[in-house]
């Protein structure tokens, strides 16, 4: 048996002028028990007044993700075995870059309006055959991986570039656009490229790792997205900011053997688009993500010949796939 | 007032099926859902979802099986159906971009399931239901269905006989609102919280069920409760059939393969005979004192690589709730509630019944489809990978049916008066103040239907359930809700579902009392023989204001009659 220490999120529009943190000691929790069981403890046996969503408890409706400790998570994927294993005070908030509705449920329309945003539905050509399309078994177990995704916006919560531009279609809406054109037998990927890739598209995003690293489900959005990226290049579609961005990017890497990001921004868009991300790339800089622009910190690289070398191996074995 | 030709309750993969074919029919139709229609909970199936596609296989094989499955209780006519157009359904799930895993020539790919020799069971690693529901849902997007998400409903609205719409409560405002429609359909699943333990989501409480119950509707063979053979001790989730239909074996605690045991019936299939044989067998292990802590074991080492392949769900529950490494030690699993065969009893196109006189007729507007209907495919025991289809199949005959019947008669009568009588149930909840709260009944609620009408029953059991549940029906005027506003108040939604619950718990006892033998899920120690001379017939129940009251219809028998069940 286990006891959980919970201090959470409240906020009633209805008598609230204000959020505020209540705290619940859980006693008697079976020692597999999740963030979630905790709460539903708590609503179940304390204080009915505590709302959240919540359905299957198995991770795959994805009803209740929340913020954990500051990050978001589903809490029935969230062990209190591991993350307090000593009682320690648990602190859950609602996500991030949404409207709170009431304690940990926030409105939810901005992510349903991005995943339509992206026509997430795959069109094919012609008439359909009389049975299935035959297609390859790794191609459909590549799209596992976005198709995993079970819409819980814990990716969405945490993105660093929506904080900023509520434009961005933000990761989960990205994932699934893969599902759509990485699929074989969608017939229109140029044109639902040709849309990704405008304003508040793939090249929005700075590569931050949050979502990878929050999604319970292993879609690694990110990760999708570089994916779409690539096809949008192949697809020649490199008259934009981000398409110059990753020319540029390769041009460095394949120079100089290091990728300098503090200049990218400047080389790609000009520095006006520069300095309008600079909240961004300030908050990428907070996180670690990108190396701040001080004398003495760029990296430096010993074998630029070597990563020369690989670059041209890529290249070569780009060509011939 | 909201008004739409057709209005689909239930955004599961039955919802969705019904709703995107009543549309492709040209009706206004709108879905409604309690959550967001992708967390219903027709994403938890894993296993997959049934067709012969193959060409060792036919159709004919699998009704065969799926009416030998279902202890000669099943009605053939909707089995044929089912088993027929369900492969064009799942071609068409597959031009819809659902992403099944596939053969080496690109076709897709079939595992075994229990209840056959033949892999005949499509699926996408274990995520097929999500992977169905989520692609389904593409096409609704694409095809602009209005879906109204977050809608609770909590009545139907009647008017001349015929059913006209519904009363429901948008969730985040707490407001009550009157749909008026020319035909509605209840999607709204299956009632797996009435049980505790369950496999179910804690959102499947029968409220659809209640419903029809309410206005009348016929509920067909509710005694018909499938405990599935692998789930997880903890918390009751379900360890998928696929992983014996892989190869998987149950063992007791001796390490003996029982199901090779000739009492079980099942020497040739052995742990992948049906569902009702192999609870059975388990349960009789356990109480005979072969099992481990009340459990018997999944034993799946020899098919690791099977695992890490295709069955990460399952891998990863087993090591988050059991702490068990499947592919290196064996599992410790039991019979758990998992879904109803029983249910609104339809037709073919979904049409619900009532009883007139001596007979039966249609209850016009009114349609089902999915886990919370009955047509009967399912019979006494359902096979696995047959519901996904049953709610694929049959919600596209409903849904088109319903948009038909709407186009052919003229807007019913509705007032919005209806939402002062559901506004007045919530402000007397509001007004109790007691010690007494929702979780606690449901949970012992769910304990007594667990212990009476589990795998075995007996007449004075079923009575000492009865006794209980009616009591517990008249504590449940006295509960109480802690939050008295009306944004987001899932405190006085679990009330309202407990209602429904109370009312399905109560059809299940009385049908169960009514079927004097042994047949598919449904074990009487008391009756242990199934009975076909008098019981090749459905058990029927529904309300009146003397309480509920039981019928019979006769099962559809087309090509194959009654014969010993063996595995
Ligand atoms: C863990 C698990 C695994 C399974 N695996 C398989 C499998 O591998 N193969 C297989 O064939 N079957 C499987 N099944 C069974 C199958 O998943 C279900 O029978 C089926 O998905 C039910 O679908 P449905 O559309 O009828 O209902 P659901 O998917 O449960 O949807 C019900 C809908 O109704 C809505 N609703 C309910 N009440 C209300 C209300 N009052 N107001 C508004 N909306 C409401 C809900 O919001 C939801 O949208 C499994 C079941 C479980 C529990
Ligand atoms: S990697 Fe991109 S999409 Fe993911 S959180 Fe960071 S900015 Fe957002
Ligand atoms: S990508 Fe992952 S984190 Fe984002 S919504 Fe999907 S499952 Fe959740």
């Amino acid at each position: 048996m286990i006891q959980a220490n919970l201090k959470v999120y409240r906020y009633d529009p209805q008598k609230d002028q204000e959020p505020h943190y209540d705290t619940y000691q859980v006693d008697g929790l079976p020692d597999f028990s999740t963030v979630l069981d905790a709460l539903i403890k708590v609503r179940e046996d304390i204080d009915g007044t505590l709302t959240m969503r919540c359905s299957c408890r198995s991770a795959v409706c994805g009803s209740c993700a929340f913020r954990v400790n500051g990050h978001a998570k589903l809490g029935c994927k969230t062990a209190l075995s591991k993350l307090a294993p000593n009682g320690e005070e648990v602190c859950v908030e609602p996500m991030g870059n949404m409207k709170v509705v009431k304690d940990l449920v926030t409105d939810m329309e901005m992510f349903w309006d991005k995943i339509q945003q992206v026509k997430p539905w795959i069109e094919t050509e012609g008439e359909p055959p009389d049975r299935e399309y035959q297609v390859p078994h790794s191609k459909m177990v590549e799209l596992q991986q976005p198709m995993n995704c079970v819409m819980c916006g814990a990716c969405v919560s945490d993105c660093t570039v929506l904080e900023e531009t509520s434009k961005f279609l933000a990761p989960a809406a990205l994932a699934k656009a893969y599902r759509v054109v990485g699929d074989p037998r969608h017939a229109k990927s140029h044109e639902w490229l040709t849309e990704l890739s405008e304003e508040g598209g793939i090249w929005d995003c700075t590569r931050c790792v949050e979502c990878v690293q929050v999604c319970p489900k292993n879609v690694a959005p990110m990760d999708q997205i570089i994916k779409l990226r690539e096809l949008a290049i192949d697809a020649g579609l490199t008259d934009n900011v981000g398409a110059k961005h990753v020319l540029h990017f390769t041009e460095s890497v394949a120079h100089t053997g290091v990728l300098d990001e503090r200049t990218l921004p400047i080389k790609a868009a000009g520095i006006g688009w520069a300095f309008r991300n600079a909240g961004i790339a300030i908050k990428a800089t907070l996180k670690g993500k990108i190396k701040p622009l001080l004398p003495g910190t760029h990296p430096s690289v010993t074998e630029v010949q070597d990563v020369r070398r690989i670059h041209e191996e890529l290249e070569v074995k780009k060509g011939t796939e | 007032m909201i008004e739409h030709d057709v209005l689909v309750i239930g955004g599961g993969l039955a919802g969705m099926s019904a709703a995107l074919h009543a549309r492709q029919a040209g009706a206004d139709v709108a879905m409604m859902s309690k959550v967001y229609p992708t967390r219903s909970h027709s994403a938890a199936a894993q296993g997959g979802i049934n067709a012969a596609l193959g060409i060792a296989d036919s159709w004919e094989v699998h009704a065969y099986e799926t009416v030998k499955g279902s202890d000669f209780l099943g009605d053939q006519d909707a089995i044929e159906i089912l088993c027929s157009e369900g492969i064009q359904d799942i071609f068409t799930l597959e031009h819809h971009g659902v992403i099944f895993d596939r053969d080496d020539e690109g076709r897709i790919h079939m595992r075994g399931f229990g209840g056959t020799d033949k892999s005949r069971t499509c699926h996408v690693g274990d995520m097929t239901g999500q992977t169905i529901l989520h692609v389904m849902y593409e096409q609704l997007l694409r095809m602009d269905v209005k879906s109204y998400d977050e809608w609770f409903v909590t009545t139907l609205l009647m008017d001349d006989g015929a059913c006209c719409g519904a009363v429901a409560m948008e969730i985040v405002s707490g407001k009550l609102e009157v749909f008026k429609a020319k035909s509605v359909i209840l999607c709204t699943g299956g009632c797996g919280r009435v049980y505790e333990p369950s496999t179910n989501g804690l959102i499947v409480t029968g409220d659809g069920l209640a419903l029809a119950y309410r206005v009348g509707a016929l509920i067909m063979d509710m005694e018909m409760v499938q405990y599935h053979p692998t789930t997880l001790p903890a918390n009751g989730f379900l360890i998928t059939e696929g992983a014996r239909g892989e190869g998987a074996y149950l063992l007791n605690a001796d390490g003996d393969r029982f199901m090779q045991n000739e009492r079980y019936g099942a020497t040739t299939l052995l742990e992948k005979a049906s569902r009702d044989i192999v609870s059975r067998a388990e349960t009789i292990e356990i109480q005979e004192g072969r099992g481990v802590d009340g459990c018997v074991l999944l034993d799946c080492r020899h098919i690791k690589d099977r695992i890490l392949e295709a069955f990460h769900q399952i891998y990863e529950l087993a090591q988050d709730y059991a702490n068990v490494d499947i592919t290196q030690e064996p599992l410790p699993i039991r019979p758990g509630m998992h879904y109803i065969m029983g249910g609104i009893k339809t037709d073919v196109d979904g049409r619900c019944y009532r009883q007139n006189g001596d007979g039966v007729e249609a209850l016009p507007g009114l349609y089902a489809a999915g886990e919370v209907a009955c047509v009967s495919a399912h019979g006494a025991n359902r096979l696995g990978g047959n519901s996904l289809l049953d709610c694929v199949a049959f919600g596209r005959r409903a849904g088109a049916h319903a948009a038909e019947y709407a186009k052919s008669i003229n807007p019913p009568n509705v007032s919005d008066q209806a939402v002062e009588i559901e506004e007045q149930k919530i402000i007397d909840i509001f007004a109790r103040s007691t010690d007494l709260r929702a979780p606690a009944l449901r949970l012992e609620m769910g304990e007594i239907m667990h212990q009476y009408t589990g795998v075995f029953r007996d007449e004075a059991g079923l009575l000492e359930a009865q006794r209980q549940i009616r009591e517990v029906r008249n504590r449940y005027n006295e509960i109480s809700v802690h939050d008295k506003g009306r944004v987001f108040n899932t405190d006085l939604l679990a009330v309202l579902e407990l209602d429904y619950m109370l009312d399905c718990a109560e059809t299940i006892i009385v049908s169960a009392l009514a079927r004097r033998e042994s047949r598919g899920a449904h074990t009487r120690t008391d009756y242990p023989e199934r009975d076909d001379e008098n019981w090749i017939k459905h058990v029927v129940v529904y309300q009146t204001p003397d309480g509920p009251k039981i019928d019979y219809l006769p099962v559809t028998i087309t090509q194959w009659q009654p014969e010993a069940r063996k595995y």
